[in-house]
Parts: structure tokens; sequence; C-alpha cells
């Protein structure tokens, strides 16, 4: 059996003496669309920026592709493959669209010289390859004067270059108007069918519901339950267990079908 | 693998915005290097309306292109400062500093290349202690860097003894005219290290716009939480500008001891903590942070380095120089403000 995309172990993360996430163990497998969910303050941003490498887990361990990595930070996830769409979009707003596409990761020759024609062609590539063109703006185009959903594509757009394996989306449909919205779905069906890893984080329960495989809920900064869609009667046995979850601590898991 | 295309939405989005025109785009990314320039050519022709007689002799150029290099030298590093979301107030002091040491290199018996060499490197390790000073001990680089400077000059006054070095001697070498040697050009008198600091420009113009040092600088100043995200490591980021800075405020010292016929005075950098600020934002370089101009602030420069000579040319009184300081730092902030560059 090969080794799973992103296996948390134990994943413990303090901030002085409050425990963000007090012992979380995740397993995500390759080409599966995970939906991530939970309350507000129940950890999941703390988890995504520990997935992301933001944040290095206080005490446990990451491994991806069956390798340990060590250490955890932004670098070491970008290079191990996993791509973060950020919820504040992580953009740079006075900057144009292929500065901030190539944030980080620049295209440069031995001397740390960029070669601005080539990030210009890949930006311009990779914008026509997700449909993320208009006649109002160009690669050039500063970030600041975009509206949201153009954000979101920009940030997209970095996510996708260099062909990462997993890509993390958090909350990418808050404040997004309606077509947008329908945008991000067919993109995340899109990076699916190309055979990738998708970890969605979404407030909005219906919306995971439909997009993700399986869903992976937190709660009071510990994994709560688990299941896959087929677990499941309809987004509603989803949306009633974290009801059942937010007012008595606990979810009845007997409820989840049991696979056949 | 390449991504399938998602079918474009259906309903059509209604979209007013116009793209803009080459004009706009290019003075969106250069208009505060042009608002400088043209800053600068408006007080050329105030005071050269005066006095045109002097004004377009190029003898009277000589002492401005002798006593300018220190300042743009400084200038152009600290866009960097600045643009990464920072200031630092100690560099008049490391001018004092580096200049105190190159003289005591050259009175150890160094000849004046190496003795320079050396002494940027050391001050480039006092840039090192500067910024992890600030970076890594999470303090505010105003509060900082103004405690330093203050730490600093105490160390070279106790070390001076308050006396001036001087190395009478050295005066005429090779070294020393490999800095200040004077070639006459069009009337004009063009010493060296006008020419060094045309060379450092170049140099600072490339990496702030083309190195991945300068644009990390701006992502770091734009958005230091992207930034880190993005995976740049903001804390190196940071310490490289402090470093800069060291380098080229000693840099002007070196220069600042040959200019005076080798004697070092120990608070000679004092006199450029104002002018300098002052040039860097009539240089276009705004205080928020993210982007900057190297250009623009050498226009800053040459304009501010013009105005206490250039008001005595035009005939003003002396007293009048602060005042004219005053109107050209508040019109040309008011210009760059409305200006509508980059973000419109």
């Amino acid at each position: 059996m090969t080794a799973p995309m992103i296996e948390l172990k134990n994943i413990v993360k303090r901030f002085g003496s409050v425990e963000a996430l007090t012992g979380v163990s995740l397993t995500v497998r390759k080409g599966e669309v995970l939906g991530l969910l939970g309350d507000n303050g129940a950890g999941k941003s703390t988890l995504v920026k520990t997935l992301a490498g933001v944040h290095a887990p206080t005490t446990g361990e990451v491994w991806v592709k069956g390798k340990l990595c060590n250490p955890w930070n932004p670098l070491a996830a970008r290079s191990a493959g996993i791509e973060t769409v950020f919820q504040d979009r992580a953009l740079a707003p006075q900057h144009s669209i292929v500065t901030n596409i190539f944030m980080g990761r620049e295209i440069t020759n031995v001397l740390g010289l960029i070669d601005t024609k080539r990030q210009v062609e890949e930006a311009n590539r990779l914008m026509r390859e997700i449909g993320f063109t208009s006649k109002v703006f160009n690669p050039d185009s500063v970030v600041g004067n975009l509206s949201g959903g153009e954000r979101q594509g920009v940030a997209i757009a970095r996510a996708l270059y260099n062909n990462a394996e997993v890509i993390v989306l958090d909350e990418p449909t808050t404040a997004l108007s309606l077509t947008e919205t329908q945008k991000v779905f067919r993109f995340v069906e899109a990076v699916r069918n190309s055979g990738r890893t998708v970890i969605f984080i979404g407030h909005n329960i219906y919306h995971v519901y439909d997009i993700a495989d399986r869903f992976f809920v937190i709660d009071r900064g510990c994994e709560a339950f688990e299941g896959e869609k087929a677990a499941f009667t309809g987004a509603d046995h989803l949306i009633s267990m974290m009801h059942q979850l937010a007012e008595t601590g606990r979810a009845d898991v007997n409820s989840l079908r049991r696979p056949q | 693998m390449t991504v399938i295309i998602p079918e474009p939405p259906k309903t059509a989005i209604i979209d007013n915005r116009r793209e803009q025109s080459a004009f706009r785009r290019f003075y969106g990314v250069n208009g505060r290097a042009v608002n400088s320039f043209l800053a600068f050519i408006a007080v050329w022709l105030f005071f050269a309306s005066q006095n045109w007689g002097l004004f377009l002799n190029p003898g009277f150029y000589g002492a401005y292109l002798f006593s300018i290099p220190p300042s743009i030298i400084i200038v152009t590093a600290m866009v960097f400062v600045v643009t990464a979301g920072e200031i630092d107030l100690a560099f008049p002091a490391v001018i004092g500093s580096g200049g105190g040491v190159f003289m005591t290199l050259l009175i150890w018996g160094l000849p004046v290349i190496p003795a320079a060499l050396l002494t940027l490197v050391i001050g480039a390790l006092l840039g090192v202690v500067i910024g992890a000073i600030v970076v890594y001990g999470k303090i505010s680089s105003l509060v900082a860097t103004l405690g330093l400077s203050f730490f600093i000059v105490g160390i070279v006054n106790f070390l001076a003894q308050g006396k001036n070095l001087e190395l009478r001697s050295a005066v005429g070498t090779w070294g020393n005219e490999f800095f200040v040697g004077k070639w006459l050009i069009g009337g004009m008198q063009v010493p060296n290290h006008f020419f060094i600091a045309l060379i450092w420009v170049a140099l600072m113009y490339v990496l702030f716009r083309y190195h991945r040092f300068g644009v990390r600088v701006q992502m770091v100043g734009d958005n230091p939480n992207s930034a880190r995200q993005m995976g740049i490591n903001v804390e190196r980021i940071r310490v490289g500008v402090f470093v800069l800075s060291a380098v080229s405020a000693t840099l002007a010292g070196i220069i600042l001891v040959q200019t005076a016929n080798m004697v070092w005075f120990p608070l000679s950098g004092k006199a450029y903590l104002l002018p300098v600020l002052a040039a860097l934002f009539v240089g276009g370089t705004p205080v928020w942070g993210g982007v900057g101009t190297i250009i623009g602030a050498v226009f800053g420069a040459l304009t501010i380095g013009m105005i206490p000579s250039g008001a005595v040319g035009a005939g003003f009184a002396g007293f009048w120089t602060e005042f004219i300081f005053g109107i050209v730092i508040i019109v040309t902030m008011v210009v760059h403000r409305f200006s509508g560059t980059r973000l419109s």
C-alpha cells in the first residue's frame, strides 16, 4: 500500500498557555477532496496553518508521502508540494499579479536576478489555463485594484504553479459573489479530475458537503469525528451531527452508516 | 499535468472598467520617480531664474558634485529600509564609526584601498548587530535605532576621547586619488567619488527592481504575513536591509574622511540625519512601506542637496534655506499623495 499523501501524527500546538490543537491525527489520501469542518475557534485555522507550515507543531510529526518533514515551515511545505490558498489570500496589494504569483519563488538566474520575461510568460499561461483572463487586467496589473474574486484567482493561480500535489483552500468562497463561488467550485472539480488532492475548509456546510469526498470535523482542538460521504445520509445528517456536537460536546457517531 | 479549463460562467459578468492606457501603466509604476524628477527641475528652475548666468555655468556645480555623493549613497540604501517597513536612525552614528575605523586602520599603516574594504566588512558586521537587535529583539526600529545611535556615538566618542583623527601623509596617495581624484569634464570638476556614487546607484537599482532580495524586501514591506506564509524568511530580509544601510553609511563615512583631506571628526555623520530622510520622502518613497523608488530617491537627494548652495546662489539670505526646505518637502509630499500612483 502506498503511503498517504499527508499524515499528521498527534499534533499539539500551544500558544503560550492556550492549547489550540490538543492532539490531532489526520490522514489525507492522494486524489481525494477532504472537507475540513469545525465551529469558530475549534482550531480549524490553526490546523490549516500547520498544514501550510506557517505554524510548526509544538509536538507531533508531519509526514508527507511517507517521509518525516523536519523542520516544518512554509518553505518545507511548498517544496513538499503543498500549496495553500489562505483565507486572507496572502497577497501583496501594492504589487503586480506576476510578482504575487512568484512571491517567495521567483524565477532567477544564479546571481539571483529575476527573469521578468519568463515570469510574465508563465503567469500568462497559468492565468489562461484556469480561465482567469480579462481585458481589464494583465500580469502587470496591481493586485490592489482587482475585485475580491479576481484576487482569489491570483491566489489560486499561484497555488497551481509548479504542479502542486496538494492544494489547501481555506474558506475560498467567503466574500465571493454567487458566480465567483461557482467558479471556485468548477476549479476544485478540475483540480480533482487532474488527480490532485484538495483540502477544502468552509463555513457553509452545504458547499463543503457538495464538493468533498470525506469529512473531518474538529472541535475544541481535537478530532470530533470523520467519515466518508457514503456514511452520511445527506448534508442535513452532517449538519445535525455538528449541532449535536456544539450542544453536547459529542456527536452520535453510531448514526454513521457502516461501509458495506 | 495540465489543469482542465473550467467552463466559463453562463451569465456574463458586467465589467465597466476600462483597460489602462500605456501611459497610465508607465506612470503607475514609475510615477513617483517622475514626480521627484519634476520636483528637482522645478527647484532648479526657480533658483536659476534668479541668476541665469551663475546657474548655467558648469563651474558652479563642482562643489555640488563634491558634497552630494554621501547623501546619494545613503538615501538609496534607505529606500530598502523604509520599503521593508522599517526605519534606520542609526546611520549618522555609523557614518562616524565607519570613518573612525577607516582612519584608525590607516594610522595603523594599511593602504587606503585595503583599509576601505576592511572597514566596509566591519560596517556590514555592525549592520548585522543593529538588524539582529531590532528584528530578533522585536523592538520598533524607530526606537531601537535611535537608542543604538546614541550608543554607537558614545562608544566612538569614548574610544576617540572626543578628538579628531588625521593622517595628512595619506593625502594624494594612489588610494586617496581613487576616491577623490577630480576630472575636468565640460568645465565641471567631477570627483571620483561621484562616479562611485553612480555605480552604487546602478547596483541599488538592479538590486531593488530585478534581484530576488529587492523584490522580497518589497513583499515584506507590503504584507509581512503574506510574505511569511509564502515561505519568505521575513527576519532575514529585515536584517538584510539594516546591513545594507550600515554598509552605505560606512562607505559614506570613508568618503567623508577623504573629502576632508584625511581628517575625521567623531560627529561627522550628524549633519546627515534630516537631509537624508527629507531626500528619501521628497524622492517619493512612501512612509507606509511596500514600494519605493531608487531613481526617485536620487532626485530627492539632488533636490535637497541643491537647496543650501542654490538659495545662496540665487541671492537669498542664508536663513531662507530652511524655509525653502519646508516648502519643497510639503509641496512634493502633496504631489506624491495626489498623483494616484500604483493604487488608484
